[in-house]
């Protein structure tokens, strides 16, 4: 009875996306149709006249009403039709298709990066008030959310490529000696693990570790932050007291009792955590030339290759959706207080 | 003489706090016998909770012992270390607290809960535990245990986590069990069902049980011996009898006083010569209606729908002029519904209210603000702190209802009248422009009631306006009121779950059980010879403290 | 729910005893009172910058580029031969106002917008909770991408796109602080005083929510710097050669794989230390407000 009511709740939670979705593509589409100044003008790029404005007018429909224009627009979303880019000629889908692997090699592993970090950290200045682990809990935290990461990753370049001569030079996923692995999962490293070739493997890996180690210190504070702070609210309660009182062991007290229940508010903060790291994702892939999704995105801004941005905007947006799907879904399966409200 | 069980001596506790170190508890010496109950009773900041905390040696980081010594069965409980601490909690002794819900932790069941302190002091293994955890459920009276078993607390009523948590504590038949106020916040029957409970348990297993409680009679009902603390300190410990018959130190005699007994007036609860000891004048019963109330109901939820809920179900009564009425009933009986109501901040889904003469029902609640009977119909709220704004000055709260109805914009003769308020009230002019942090829960309390009058209402809903506060505060509070309804010739309507302030305060009693009146009546018939079930009940679950033989 | 329920003797007002409360607290910890006087000086390089520095910011000396800093020029000159020193200083107004008129602007509409959803509940809340949720199915940064891609590549748009994707926080905060009180002891006894709805609002509820609103503006303004830059960092809103940090660092990042760090470091150094500053005193005003939570 228990298991097929979770499993309800799961398929509630996946319903519940649907409006967050069409929010986006509202949003989208407001933000291309609605605003002042002609989108065509956009679409055409910079270097239209005025007769390729006005074919891109009548090819996008533009002279219809707008409630028309939307339905199209979502007829054309659910063909997977975005446009095409300007700037390399592809159709934007095709391009955004073709580096989403990349993006997401960087913000994952980055994020687990930072998990490995963030909760040991969190939970050991929780643990050790005013010992030094909570006294570097505080500066990194704080350090954390004030620097911002193309700084960090410029900062990075230059004492461990130009100085100390550690990492390789910033030039994307790959040394151009090496030729990429068959794509499996996309990840560079994985897939040439997979492939047997742990030099082609190591030499990825190499390339990926600095914007890896420059977003997982961005997404580290957020994470520490709430880990610590939830687990002394948490080791405050009265429940926490009752445990003592029975005469529990310190670990299980502070691991059954106190951390199962702080993870709670830290599931909950990686939503944020992953609006974050999404964002600065972009101006990551920037520093180090990452041939991702948000390094397309700035190129693409560069020449107002608007169709391409707004392919970029929707997409980042889709992610985080079922990223955040996710987020709901694991903690619809841990908390049992969880109920169908709404 | 057998050793005693639990042996303190000179125990000093000290806190380090931001003004310095502050001594809670100051050469505290008790001892309990196997098999014993002790009560520690004591008004808030009395320290009783303190020390016993500091027998589970689990007191917050800022607090220590600073002096004296511990004993438990010859063990030196200051001086052992954390190690064999934790083997003596919850095996040897147990502690149980207020506020059940919180006490346990909420994402895991409440049989796993009972099996990790038996898998812990090694009293199961894991192919019994759940057996054995079961078992714990059933001594403890839950009802179908293998199914609560899997129950979460947010699952279980309140005094069912009580009882799981009397469950954790008994599980490994400690020897001793201290419990912090059990049952504060609980109804009056589930009260009674879970102090009976702990009693018949610890008496079948021989336990020593130390009930630390504000309540007088509580500890009257359940202790063999009683000690009484004041500030730190206990002033007097006596058997049970002995303190109720001739109780010895200043402080116990004005606590004795003034906790309501079936037998005491109003003006007892406050010390002879007192000033402020006020006398009801006897009801009228020729005076007429004020407030007359017809098939009240209140429906939340769409009606018909399955959340639909009936808070309130054809309510009828009358109310004199210059009477005080009762309005008793547990938590969720829809006693504050029919106050929201009553005082038109709620619109209700069926039923006529007249106030006065007019149909006051008809005006929906968002225009009653600015009505002009607004100012008849006024109220004094439960808990005093949450009821002033805490950036408000004392001054402009009670100003407030006067600059908005009263009409006066007149600064001088504003302030002249707060503080005739004030003084009516009994609250030192000086106070006026503090703000409410800055004051007792009494005085807090004053101020409610200085602005629930400052417009001279006819009829003032007081609702359960000395709960929060300690006895020998409500003593005092009480009689204000008493004297304030004389003096202005008000009607109230009490409301209250105490029967023993309602009998001190009310001329007529009416009984509310799931949102309908169960029986109505006289103060005195009610209370001493209930008609219905649910009224003997209730009644029967009062503790009450033994009258003194010297009344 | 205010624990101090003990009373201090002296019959001070709040005012002084929260004036008391402040030094103590700025004498306890001296982070905090840094973070204030590192404040102040931001403050005044806003406002007297252009007037204090030693070279026209946007001058360019063609026979001194990138110089490594020197008693010349503090902070080096750039690949035109601009003092970076002297860019670094003018920037701060700019930065500054960009971040402080969003964040005033999410603040008031935002603020507004929760307490009415908080108070009156219903549909008001319903739609602006759905505003909110859609604002915030994006990855903020992002949307705000998204906006100045869109409306134009302006400094007022980057200055619109933060406002609005920093006005879930206030919005959702004000709701929460507005709706925990709606039914307060103190809400009802203003109602039964004869208050109406908006008098209520405004000066019954309002005032108590504001103090945990002071530590989300002065959180939220360093986020909103970093924002700011990182949008023109990307190469939208503002333009060179108009000295920002952002920008700045951008235009040094093709000079650090050869070694001229200053160009990165100096404009960077300056808006870690500005977001640094306003998260400290963020922090520094938890305390202040609410010393329970103190992290």
């Amino acid at each position: 009875m228990r298991v097929s009511n979770k499993l309800k709740l799961v398929l509630l939670r996946l319903l519940q996306a649907v409006p967050a979705l069409f929010g986006i593509v509202l949003v989208s589409f407001l933000l291309t149709r609605a605003l002042p100044g002609d989108p065509a003008v956009y679409f055409a790029g910079p270097m239209a006249d005025e007769q390729s404005i006005a074919e891109i007018r009548q090819q996008m429909g533009l002279d219809r009403p707008l409630p028309l224009q939307f339905f199209s627009y979502i007829g054309d979303l659910l063909q997977g039709e975005l446009g095409q880019s300007i700037s390399t000629g592809q159709p934007v889908l095709t391009e955004l298709a073709s580096r989403l692997p990349a993006s997401l090699e960087l913000t994952l592993f980055a994020l687990l990066l930072s998990l490995l970090v963030a909760l040991p950290l969190g939970i050991l200045a929780a643990t050790r008030p005013n010992s030094w682990v909570d006294h570097l809990c505080r500066v990194v935290v704080t350090a954390g959310v004030s620097l911002p990461t193309f700084f960090t990753g410029l900062l990075l370049l230059y004492i461990f490529y130009f100085l100390l001569g550690w990492a390789p030079s910033p030039m994307g996923r790959l040394d151009f000696a090496y030729l990429p692995p068959e794509t499996v999962t996309g990840s560079f490293v994985i897939d040439a693990l997979l492939a047997g070739d742990p030099e082609t493997a190591r030499a990825a890996f190499a390339q990926l570790l600095l914007p890896a180690i420059t977003l997982g210190l961005f997404t580290l504070a957020p994470i520490a932050r709430m880990t610590r702070a939830a687990l002394i609210q948490v080791l405050e309660g009265e429940f926490i007291r009752t445990a003592r009182a029975a005469g529990l062991a310190r670990r299980k007290v502070l691991y059954r009792y106190g951390l199962r229940n702080a993870i709670l508010p830290v599931i909950t903060t990686l939503g944020m955590v992953f609006s974050f790291a999404l964002g600065a994702n972009v101006l990551v892939e920037k520093v180090f030339a990452w041939p991702g999704i948000g390094s397309f995105a700035v190129e693409a801004l560069v020449v107002s290759d608007y169709a391409a941005v707004q392919g970029f905007v929707l997409c980042m947006a889709v992610l985080f959706v079922l990223l955040n799907l996710l987020i709901d879904v694991i903690y619809t399966l841990v908390d049992p207080r969880v109920r169908m409200e709404s | 003489m057998q050793p005693a069980l639990l042996d303190i001596d000179d125990l000093t506790i000290e806190f380090a706090t931001r003004r310095g170190t502050v001594t809670a508890v100051e050469q505290v010496r008790l001892r309990l016998n196997k098999g014993e109950t002790l009560g520690i009773v004591g008004e808030s900041g009395s320290g009783k909770s303190v020390t016993s905390y500091a027998i589970m040696r689990i007191l917050d980081r800022a607090g220590s012992i600073h002096r004296g010594s511990i004993r438990f069965s010859g063990i030196d409980l200051v001086g052992a270390n954390e190690r064999a601490m934790r083997d003596l909690r919850g095996r040897e002794i147990s502690m149980i607290f207020q506020n059940p819900r919180a006490a346990l932790n909420p994402i895991r069941t409440v049989g796993k809960q009972i099996e990790d302190v038996l898998r812990e002091h090694a009293m199961a293994t894991r192919a019994n535990a759940r057996e054995k955890a079961i078992a714990m459920l059933r001594a403890v009276r839950i009802a179908n245990p293998e199914g609560r078993y899997h129950a979460y607390p947010f699952e279980l009523s309140g005094g069912m986590c009580q009882r799981v948590v009397i469950a954790i504590a008994l599980a490994c038949r400690p020897q001793m069990l201290i419990a912090d106020e059990p049952t504060t916040g609980l109804d009056v029957t589930t009260q009674k069902a879970v102090l009976d409970l702990i009693k018949d348990l610890t008496r079948e297993q021989r336990m020593a049980t130390l009930l630390i409680t504000h309540d007088l009679g509580l500890a009257a009902q359940y202790c063999d011996r009683i000690v009484v603390m004041q500030k730190g300190r206990i002033v007097e410990a006596a058997d049970t009898a002995t303190l109720f018959s001739s109780p010895q130190h200043d402080y116990t005699r004005r606590l004795l006083k003034a906790t309501p007994g079936p037998e005491s007036k109003v003006a007892d609860l406050l010390p002879e010569g007192d000033a402020r000891r006020a006398l009801a004048s006897p009801p009228n019963p020729e005076a007429p209606v004020l407030l007359s109330v017809e098939g009240l109901s209140k429906t939340f939820g769409a009606p018909g729908s399955p959340t639909s809920h009936r808070a309130v179900d054809n309510l009828s009564f009358k109310l004199h002029q210059g009477e005080s009425l009762g309005l008793v009933g547990e938590s969720g009986c829809g006693k504050s519904t029919t106050s929201a109501m009553l005082m038109r901040l709620l619109d209700q889904s069926a039923g006529a209210l007249w106030f006065d003469g007019q149909d006051i029902g008809a005006i929906p609640s968002k225009q009653f603000a600015r009505h002009p009977l607004r100012a008849q119909l006024q109220m004094v709220f439960q808990d005093p702190t949450d009821s002033l704004n805490p950036r408000w000055k004392v001054r402009d709260a009670i100003a407030d209802p006067i600059r908005r109805l009263g009409g006066t914009g007149d600064k001088a003769q504003l302030r002249r009248r707060v503080e005739e308020l004030a003084e009516n009230v009994g609250l030192p002019v000086e106070l006026l422009d503090r703000y409410p942090h800055q004051l007792s829960g009494g005085q807090k309390a004053r101020v409610g009631i200085a602005r629930a009058i400052a417009l001279n209402p006819k009829m003032l809903i007081l609702d359960e306006p000395t709960a929060a506060l300690d006895v020998s505060v409500q003593a005092v509070v009480l009689n204000l009121l008493v004297d304030l309804k004389e003096r202005l010739g008000m009607s109230y309507l009490f409301i209250s779950h105490d029967l023993n302030v309602v009998r001190l305060m009310c001329d007529r009693v009416m009984i509310m059980q799931a949102g309908r009146l169960v029986e109505e009546g006289s103060t005195e018939r009610l209370l001493n010879a209930p008609e219905h079930e649910y009224t003997r009940t209730l009644l029967a679950a009062i503790p009450n403290p033994p009258v003194p033989a010297s009344a | 729910m205010t624990q101090t329920a003990s009373t201090p003797a002296s019959a001070a007002g709040a005012q002084a005893s929260g004036w008391r409360q402040a030094r103590y607290l700025l004498a306890e910890n001296p982070v905090s009172a840094m973070a204030f006087v590192l404040f102040a000086l931001i403050l005044l390089l806003a406002l007297f910058g252009p007037w204090l520095v030693p070279y026209d910011p946007l001058a360019t000396y063609a026979g001194e580029p990138l110089q490594a800093p020197s008693a010349a020029h503090w902070f080096g000159t750039d690949n035109l031969g601009r003092d970076v020193f002297s860019r670094v200083v003018v920037a701060t107004r700019l930065d500054l106002s960009i971040a402080l008129v969003a964040v005033a602007l999410s603040f008031v509409f935002g603020s507004a917008l929760g307490a009415m959803a908080g108070y009156y509940g219903g549909w008001i809340d319903r739609l602006s909770g759905r505003l909110l949720d859609t604002i915030m199915a994006f990855p903020l940064f992002v949307l705000a991408m998204g906006i100045v891609a869109a409306a134009g590549n302006t400094v007022e748009n980057i200055v619109y796109a933060t406002a609005i994707i920093n006005l879930p926080f206030y919005a959702r905060m004000a709701r929460a602080e507005v709706n925990v009180r709606r039914n307060a002891g103190f809400v009802q006894a203003a109602r039964l005083s004869g208050n109406s709805d908006w008098r209520i609002l405004a000066l019954h509820i309002f005032p108590n929510t504001l103090p945990p609103m002071m530590v989300q503006i002065s959180l939220n303004m360093g986020w909103a710097i970093l924002n700011a830059a990182g949008l023109s960092f990307i190469g939208l809103g503002v333009r060179p050669p108009t000295p920002e940090w952002g920008i700045m660092v951008a235009e040094g990042a093709n000079f650090i794989i050869s070694g001229e760090w200053w160009l990165v470091v100096f404009p960077g150094a300056a808006l870690v230390l500005a977001v640094f500053t306003f998260n400290l005193l963020g922090d520094g005003l938890r305390d202040l407000v609410d010393p329970q939570r103190r992290t």
